[in-house]
């Protein structure tokens, strides 16, 4: 059985609308003193889990002066305000970052799954020459870290006139050979009569591709673009090497710029990075189950 | 795994098949598949050239040179740069923290993880606020993670002072700063070995506890004899992944500590940032990246051996 069903299993089971064996099970057994106890110890550290999200949240909604008094209260004097907000969003860069975020992680995305997809069919399913040292190459290519090479590709940016634009943030992260590999794992699992059905009534590679393959690879594109996605938009090194220019920062380097230019403003450093937490975070209250399932098939190797 | 016997089907019946059909010659339908097949990859074989194995090229020969970012001192000096990173403290040191740091991190990372599923798995109440507490940190940007934890370090007005009393300088401390910097770093990235694991535990069968059940073997039992076994070719690839993932470890440590006190945690993916790109040793800097290179590589092989000598079991 796959991640992937496993999951969907799981989740099924754990789905208010969808009665299942496992709840119905549930419910018939009385609670025991061990589980009792044992929803004490997850009780406690999902708290301990979510203290540091809820410690952000109270600290940006102070004034200044409380948020710097001691000592420390989740409850401050002078009430709850939204001035650290609203002086991030109107003083601060942080619309701008949040832009270049969104558009560079949605390029990187979609062209990076579109040219790993391409290059993962090739490897399934067309019998090429040189195919097999691609092929190696690419799989071993997996093993380095992007991190040695951030000194020849600045180099290189700088050749390219690249430093400091979205070109320059985007090109560097849009291969991802793993992804490669879980593609071709999933295409040389999809039955290829209904593709050889195609071509002999005289579709092109293309069109097969395009218009049989893609859609019965649906949930595993969705897979790999969350992964693919979660990373670009998350990324810190590179973005941060490549632009100097507050106005092309992407939210995570740019934050980082915040934190060392503001110094002791605590509210507004946590209405900064609450704000860059917040969209990933309400996509994910909505989306739970297809990133979890997402995260699990692409960190299992598709498997 | 099915991948070469489907593959072999593809090559057999798949294309050769349709060229027979239309009347061509195999050789021509070959010449066909080639053209097809680099046209299908050239998209990505082009960005992997040009951003992957040309950089990959241009700094080790960097690393030959004495270049620096001005272009002074272009010419090759051979392996000098190497031997300098050999007698280099601070390459050693840092290399040290990130073994480190590598060590720290990845016990609490594959343990609390798994106790996390375990406990997750038990299916009480709650699944979505579990997966949501314990999954959530690990969408958030390393400089949001590091955000909230210098905040929660601070001395005098952070949390985890007010929570356990006392004064302690959490990141400035060189007692402390490496132990703060794993906390936060298991904090922010357990989600995703629990999500792992919490795939994995639903992977068992059901009818592996009931046989042992009606065996007479308590949950405890159970845990150890089946559970855990069941668990351990997912532990590999966990404990795998989780050591590439903390070897190459800079951002929160660079943001939380910018790798202090006195370069108590400085990773060495700092080292070649900083003799990169503030002290512009460009060739001497690619000498040091070929050096951290050569450390994954050596995990990397040292991982599939062990990996490849279960799987023969």
């Amino acid at each position: 059985m796959t991640t992937t069903e496993v999951l969907n299993r799981t989740e099924a089971s754990t789905d208010r609308r969808v009665p299942s064996a496992r709840q119905g099970r549930d419910k018939r057994k009385p609670l025991r003193p061990s589980s009792i106890i044992a929803f004490v110890i997850l009780a406690v550290l999902a708290i301990l889990w979510l203290l540091p999200f809820a410690w952000a949240i109270v600290t940006s909604l102070k004034s200044e002066a409380d948020a710097g008094a001691t000592p420390v209260t989740w409850i401050p004097e002078g009430g709850f305000t939204l001035d650290a907000y609203t002086s991030v969003l109107s003083e601060g860069n942080i619309p701008q970052w949040a832009f270049n975020s969104v558009f560079t992680s949605i390029v990187i995305t979609a062209v990076s799954v579109a040219i790993s997809a391409l290059a993962a069919y090739a490897f399934s399913r067309i019998n090429f020459a040189g195919k097999k040292w691609l092929f190696y190459l690419t799989i071993a290519s997996i093993i380095v870290p992007p991190q040695m090479l951030i000194v020849p590709l600045f180099y290189q940016m700088l050749a390219f006139d690249m430093v400091d634009t979205y070109a320059g943030i985007i090109l560097p992260q849009l291969i991802h050979p793993a992804i490669v590999f879980i593609l071709k794992q999933f295409f040389d699992q999809v039955p290829i009569e209904l593709e050889e059905a195609a071509r002999v009534d005289g579709a092109s590679r293309m069109r097969v591709f395009l218009q049989i393959v893609m859609p019965l690879s649906r949930p595993i594109l969705a897979a790999v673009s969350i992964f693919v996605f979660v990373g670009a938009w998350n990324n810190f090194l590179w973005p941060f090497i490549v632009t100097n220019d507050a106005s092309l920062m992407t939210l995570p380097v740019g934050l980082q710029t915040v934190q060392s230019a503001f110094g002791v403003q605590y509210a507004q450093d946590m209405a900064s990075a609450v704000l860059a937490a917040l969209p990933l975070i309400i996509v994910f209250l909505f989306f739970q189950r297809q990133i979890i399932k997402g995260f699990a098939t692409t960190g299992f190797g598709g498997q | 795994m099915t991948t070469t016997p489907q593959l072999n089907r593809a090559q057999g019946i798949g294309p050769s098949a349709l060229n027979r059909r239309d009347g061509r010659v195999p050789n021509q339908a070959r010449r066909r598949d080639t053209l097809h097949g680099w046209a299908f990859a050239a998209p990505f074989v082009i960005a992997f050239l040009l951003f992957l194995v040309w950089p990959i090229i241009y700094g080790f020969y960097l690393s030959l040179t004495g270049q620096s970012i001005t272009g002074a001192n272009s010419e090759l000096v051979g392996f000098e740069n190497y031997g300098e990173a050999f007698r280099d403290g601070d390459v050693w040191r840092s290399l040290g923290n990130t073994l480190w740091f590598t060590v720290l991190s990845t016990v609490p990372l594959v343990l609390v993880a798994l106790i996390l599923a375990l406990l997750v798995n038990l299916g009480l109440p709650g699944q979505w606020l579990w997966r949501l507490a314990f999954f959530a940190p690990f969408l958030l940007a390393s400089t949001v993670v590091s955000l909230f934890w210098i905040w929660m370090y601070n001395p005098q007005l952070g949390l985890v002072n007010s929570i356990l009393g006392g004064q302690t300088a959490w990141l400035t401390d060189s007692n402390t700063a490496m132990i703060s910097v794993v906390i936060t770093t298991v904090w922010w990235t357990v989600g995703f070995n629990f999500l792992l694991y919490l795939a994995a535990l639903q992977n068992i069968p059901e009818q592996q506890y009931e046989a042992a059940s009606l065996d007479g073997a308590g949950k405890w039992r159970q845990l150890f004899s089946i559970t855990i076994p069941q668990l351990a070719p997912t532990t590999l690839v966990i404990v795998i992944l989780q050591i590439l993932a903390s070897l190459k470890v800079f951002d929160q440590i660079y943001i939380m500590t910018g790798g202090g006190p006195g370069g108590a945690t400085r990773p060495i993916v700092q080292y070649i940032y900083e003799t990169g790109f503030t002290a512009y040793r460009l060739g001497y800097a690619s000498a040091v990246a070929y050096v951290f290179f050569a450390i994954i590589v050596i995990a990397s092989v040292a991982q599939m051996v062990i990996t490849s000598r279960r799987g023969a079991k």
